[in-house]
């Protein structure tokens, strides 16, 4: 994988959305990949600025991403350099790129983590585990939802 | 207990061997399989399967269980799941941060409402 897309759907207007993903009241609440609490949240929203945010995982491990604001155009775009600090693990610099577009509904999310240079999945394709890890993580939820029917 | 870095540096040294591959990849069609079976399609000797099995168990790939004289193996898929979970990791992280993003914004946007109202 070197990068990666999501896009959502969100019923609230551009600037809220954008507020929500540029202030450290914002990043406070959302950020981090389960329920853990954000430790540190600092942003400087315009080009050449930069942000910081830590965040506890659950599990009780401590991470820390910052990098530096490329493009502020609020409420519709956003990019940053991104790059895991503070940590046992750095794969280097990636970058994330937010487009932010009006819709009847509110705003179309459209994110982008790019420039992935993970050597580990890099090694991953290479070597083939994928396909078999694939396959075995399939076996694995078949496995879970046979033991909830029963 | 072994940490989790620990625990998924075990997991892809063993995925890294094909022979250890095609052992789980058949552990995955089938149920279980004995040792003799799991050995036949090689053209390597028992003793060296043995070996590979020792490694997919030391990282809880496996488990193997003796009934009588024969040996039975067994996919332990869990550590598989911590693997792809660590490849996916900035999937799972945006995704889960976006989706939080999200509803973070509509509480936002209610309250802005309601104060126009």
């Amino acid at each position: 994988m070197t990068s990666l897309t999501l896009v959502r759907r969100i019923k609230a207007r551009p600037s809220i959305v954008f507020d929500a993903l540029t202030t450290p009241e914002g990043i406070a609440c959302w950020w981090g990949p389960d329920g853990g609490p954000v430790l540190v949240a600092e942003t400087d929203p315009q080009v050449g600025g930069r942000f910081r945010v830590r965040f506890r995982m659950l599990d009780g491990s401590e991470h820390e991403s910052s990098g530096e604001y490329l493009e502020v155009v609020k409420p519709e775009r956003l990019s940053m350099s991104w790059r895991w600090t503070g940590g046992v693990e750095d794969p280097g610099e990636s970058l994330v790129e937010i487009r932010l577009r009006a819709i009847v509904e509110g705003t179309e999310l459209t994110f982008t983590h790019s420039r992935l240079r993970d050597e580990e999945t890099r090694r991953s394709h290479e070597q083939g585990w994928n396909g078999a890890l694939n396959k075995l993580e399939r076996h694995f939820l078949q496995a879970n939802e046979a033991a909830g029917q029963t | 207990m072994v940490n989790y870095h620990e625990r998924l540096g075990r997991t892809f040294s063993a995925l890294v061997d094909p022979t250890r591959r095609a052992i789980l990849a058949r552990l995955e069609r089938e149920e279980s399989a004995s040792v003799s079976a799991l050995a036949q399609p090689f053209m390597i000797k028992l003793p060296a399967v043995m070996k590979h099995l020792d490694v997919l168990d030391d990282a809880g790939l496996i488990t193997r269980t003796k009934v009588g004289r024969t040996v039975t193996v067994q996919l332990r898929p869990e550590p598989i799941r911590e693997a792809m979970d660590w490849l996916r990791r900035y999937e799972r992280f945006w995704s889960m941060s976006l989706d939080r993003l999200a509803a973070y914004a509509e509480g936002k946007e209610a309250e802005v409402r309601k104060k126009r109202r």
